[in-house]
């Protein structure tokens, strides 16, 4: 699994070099009508992205993965925290300005009737990006063809058809595509395969893989299927209510978790085998609203663990010790925290 | 597997994914529903006979719309040539009617046309820019639109005195708010999707975003009401040319053919009730077009 | 199998004539599909959503509908208790519980729907009314089919929402759907379809849109309650893991037509039909990561246009000329595996 340094141009920093910090990223919602609350939708998130690799980002609904990804791009401006690529800081004067950052990093949406102008040929909606970015129509249209044969779809046969002309797979093709055509080095991906049908998804997931490698590309891929952020991540990251509760390399978080959370949401999949099949639910209730969160940890109202340190004090996620370092927040892993159960793992 | 060698493009999708139907644009297909449709292309021929009459007015009124003869007054249909009999004042009626489509479709369509481009323009501002901005132009048209249109039509009308291009003006401003309304919807409903968020992504400026994505989406919507709401503006307009607000005599115009052959409706009832049968059809016929235009434009496939 | 509970507040003669038909019809299956075709025929296009789909289902059992979209299992199940729009135009023969449901009148309907047969939806919040609380709604089915009053249909949706574990269940009866969270939303729908003791639960993925945590709540909740109720269920999913977690017998459907039919089992380990071994290859479950997934190639049928043979041949790796040209016919490979293939995959 060795990740092969990337020969980028633009390459800034060299190998050793993250391609994107995030640190302490928050971003609160105000509800309308109800003052001083507000959906606490990310809520101090810290995390490395290296260069060529693949980050998964798993959690359900209400964690505020999609907030995240639209963070990174700077679609949704952060109430605190910063954003650091390749070494510059993002929207700082000495840094790289957000319009120079969305040349380096794209994003794909989950295929939805939306994600696509369903007035605009395809091959136009692909040519879009370039032409913004200062080519001209032709240039954008011929750089829109050799994209769109990257992906796989002929662009003579699907270039002039609209959106409802193609099948949800291909659709999803032609959003990659138009995340490819301005060539960035980094895409981040959310839920891309969630709408499709499973062996569409397939189609699609080889697809990314083959792209990544040929490209030189790094990936954000969010996902609430943990199979697929399994085959296709290289370090994982779970989200609960804003925060992030566990982070490290994708075959230690999905065989030795770290946090009670983790551990019931690897515990909910289905084994797919009828012998052995599910008999008590691993964790119960729902996900919490994101307007109120509990205190402290957020996850304490659900975790079989909780103590009453659980509800004061909120457990910091480990600082780094090396890019591999498998950390969770809970304070089960602080041996300083005050759980009786601290230091036991 | 083996490594897949640069520049080579990928396993093309097998053309079972090509869908057996006949790939067509999105206008192409609104231009087939509606050559589908009967009862829309009947009443788009009807349309396009009285605009056209209107057009080579000149060419085919029988005989001159301003010609007035005490002998031949209050004559009905049919009396020697005149087809459609003539009125008060014995000029023909056919004519007449011909000569009035020009004026009651100009006051129909420029007002709705300048109001679209005008309330279509704030909408669309208004839409994109959200917030304190959407409410501010949002709120104004409020005030507008708590006045019933005739109202406000005959008052600003009548403020500046009549005549046709006063007439023009006030009729602007009451359809001003509605279609800024019907831009601002549009625009809003399309402002959240997710094809307009990449487009930001990319680093498209907002006029940008709004000329390319949100414009062709909202001309759809701006459009089919435009043009219900000429056959509103026909009938308004001929209101006031009723009410004395719109043309001056001697020019022919329906609304104010129906006021002056007011008194004489009991001698020839049917040439009376011409110029309101001639309003009557052309709204109507912009009406059910309109819906027509509506039903075809409303593409899920 | 334990003969099922009759609901408390039946009128006697409803719940007479129900004993009446269980002793009699122990043998019968409840479920009796036959030949079922449905399109949707509008004015610009046909849709042939079922093509010929025969099954059936006993009682006890689970039956799970596995498909993609566009596959027709959806309409299969709604066909169950006519729940189609205008414009479909249904063949065949559908019996439940003995009865046509085909040729039934809307009285008889009615009293089907929501009585013999119930249904759970996808979509929780679509499919609660939002203006009524959930007490109210369950209520309301209740009255419709028993007559009982306003308290005592009170009564049973409170021992209802006991049944499906919802927390508090008292405040939550006159909770209003936007007020409960997804899990429980969906919890109270499945209280709804059990309010008259259907013998029959008609799912339609019910858990599709939940998250995976909650999902697993559910499909426990579900498996519970069928063996506790002793009702007959069919499931319609595109998720193989889900249909492992809840079926006894899997029916796979491919372009509106059943491909193959086994205990949950024997299909999920031994497919026959290329197809759905190659869903099975395709799940993405514990691959290696230094290799493709096994995808099957191209995308589903257009439903619009069907071909004259099989309609997965175009992205069949053991397709042979005969399959463009004929459509397979279901053929018995033992007791209960059907399997309608030409080239169906050897066991290795």
């Amino acid at each position: 699994m060795a990740v092969r340094p990337v020969l980028d141009p633009r390459d800034r920093g060299g190998p050793a070099q993250p391609l994107l910090i995030a640190r302490e990223l928050r971003k609160h919602f105000p509800v309308k009508g109800a003052r001083g609350k507000s959906v606490q939708a990310v809520d101090g998130v810290s995390f490395t992205v290296r260069k060529g690799e693949t980050l998964g980002i798993v959690g359900e609904s209400g964690c505020g993965k999609s907030t995240l990804a639209r963070l990174l791009l700077h679609l949704v401006v952060p109430d605190a925290g910063e954003l650091v690529f390749d070494g510059d800081a993002v929207g700082a004067s000495d840094g790289i300005a957000v319009d120079a950052l969305r040349r380096q990093v794209q994003m794909v949406f989950q295929d939805s009737y939306s994600s696509l102008n369903p007035r605009m040929p395809v091959r136009d909606s692909v040519a879009f990006g370039p032409f913004i970015q200062g080519r001209k129509k032709a240039e954008a249209r011929n750089i829109a063809r050799a994209i769109l044969g990257k992906v796989g779809l002929d662009a003579d046969l699907f270039g002039p058809r609209y959106p409802h002309e193609l099948s949800g797979g291909q659709k999803q093709r032609v959003n990659i595509a138009r995340a490819l055509a301005i060539d960035p080095r980094m895409i981040i991906l959310d839920e891309p395969v969630s709408a499709l049908d499973k062996s569409v998804e397939a189609q699609v997931l080889n697809l990314l893989r083959a792209l990544k490698r040929q490209l030189s590309l790094t990936y954000v891929f969010i996902s609430h299927d943990l199979g697929v952020v399994r085959y296709i991540s290289d370090r994982v990251l779970v989200m609960y209510l804003g925060r992030v509760v566990e982070l490290g390399p994708v075959d230690a978080i999905f065989e030795r978790p770290l946090h009670p959370y983790t551990k019931a949401l690897l515990a909910s999949r289905p084994s797919m085998d009828p012998t052995r099949r599910i008999e008590e639910p691993p964790i119960s209730g729902d996900p919490p609203n994101p307007i109120d969160p509990p205190s402290g940890c957020r996850f304490r109202t659900r975790c079989p663990f909780a103590e009453p340190v659980c509800e004061s004090t909120a457990p910091q996620l480990a600082e780094w010790l090396g890019q591999d370092s498998h950390v969770a927040a809970c304070h089960m892993q602080d041996l300083a925290s005050g759980h009786s159960r601290a230091g036991q793992g | 597997m083996s490594d897949i060698a640069i520049d080579k493009p990928l396993e093309t999708v097998d053309e079972q994914a090509v869908p057996a139907t006949q790939v067509r644009g999105y206008w192409r297909s609104v231009v087939y529903r509606l050559r589908h449709d009967p009862a829309t292309l009947f009443f788009t021929a009807i349309l396009l006979l009285i605009v056209l009459a209107a057009i080579f007015a000149p060419l085919i009124a029988p005989f001159d719309a301003y010609k007035d003869s005490v002998v031949a007054r209050l004559k009905p249909i049919g009396w020697r040539d005149h087809l459609l009999g003539t009125d008060e004042l014995g000029r023909d009626m056919l004519s007449r009617l011909i000569y009035g489509g020009r004026v009651s479709l100009m006051m129909g369509v420029v007002p709705v046309l300048i109001a679209s481009l005008v309330g279509g323009l704030l909408g669309v501002v208004g839409g994109f820019a959200g917030g304190r901005i959407n409410t501010a132009i949002m709120r104004a048209m409020d005030v507008f639109y708590a006045f019933p249109s005739v109202l406000l039509a005959v008052a600003v009308a009548g403020a500046m005195g009549g005549g046709m291009g006063n007439g023009m003006l006030a009729l602007t401003l009451v359809f001003i708010p509605p279609m800024c309304r019907v831009a601002e919807t549009a625009t809003t409903q399309v402002r959240s999707l997710d094809y307009i968020e990449a487009a930001r992504a990319t680093g498209a400026s907002t006029i940008t975003i709004i000329r390319y994505h949100v414009l062709g989406n909202v001309l759809g919507p701006v459009f089919v009401y435009a043009s219900s709401l000429v056959s509103v503006s026909i009938l308004l307009a001929s209101g006031l040319s009723f009410l004395g607000l719109g043309v001056r005599p001697p020019t022919a115009d329906w609304g104010l053919m129906l006021s002056t052959l007011r008194q004489s409706i009991y001698v020839v009832p049917f040439v009376c009730a011409l110029p309101g049968a001639a309003i009557f059809i052309t709204s109507i016929s912009f009406n059910l077009v309109s819906d027509g235009l509506r039903a075809a434009m409303d593409v899920r496939m | 199998m334990s003969p099922p509970v009759i609901c408390k507040t039946w009128p006697p003669a409803t719940a007479e004539r129900a004993r009446v038909e269980m002793d009699g019809a122990a043998e019968l299956p409840l479920v009796e599909v036959n030949d079922l075709s449905v399109k949707f025929v509008s004015r610009e296009t046909t849709v042939y959503a079922v093509n010929k789909v025969s099954f059936a289902a006993r009682r006890g059992e689970v039956l799970c509908i596995l498909g993609e979209s566009g596959s027709g299992k959806s309409v299969t199940l709604r066909t169950l208790m006519r729940l189609l729009p205008r414009q479909a135009q249904v063949e065949g023969r559908v019996r439940v519980n003995g009865r046509d449901v085909l040729a039934m009148r809307p009285r008889e309907l009615r009293d089907l729907r929501g009585g013999l047969v119930a249904m759970v939806f996808q979509e929780p919040m679509t499919a609660l009314d939002p203006v009524y609380t959930i007490g109210q709604q369950i209520g309301e089915t209740v009255r419709r089919h028993t007559g009982c009053d306003r308290k005592a249909a009170r009564g049973r949706a409170l021992e209802l929402l006991e049944l499906v574990r919802i927390p508090s269940p008292e405040r939550r009866l006159d909770a209003y759907p936007h007020e409960l969270s997804g899990g429980l939303r969906q919890r109270a729908m499945i209280a709804m379809a059990l309010s008259c003791n259907p013998q029959l639960l008609l799912a339609d993925e019910p858990t599709t849109a939940l998250d995976a945590t909650v999902q697993v709540q559910v499909l426990i909740l579900l498996r519970r309650l069928q063996r506790e109720l002793g009702m007959g269920m069919i499931f319609v999913t595109h998720d193989l893991g889900v249909a492992a977690e809840v079926a006894d017998t899997i029916a796979v459907m491919y372009a509106g037509r059943i491909v193959e039919v086994g205990p949950v089992g024997q299909v999920l380990s031994d497919p026959l039909h290329p197809y759905t071994a190659g869903l099975l290859a395709s799940t993405v479950h514990g691959q290696p990561k230094d290799r493709d997934i096994d995808a099957i190639p191209g995308s589903p049928p257009d439903m619009r246009r069907l071909s004259q043979g099989c309609s997965f041949a175009p992205r069949c790796s053991r397709r042979s000329a005969a399959c463009h040209a004929t459509i397979p016919e279901p053929r018995f490979h033992a007791a209960e595996r059907m399997i309608a293939c030409l080239n169906p995959t050897v066991r290795v």
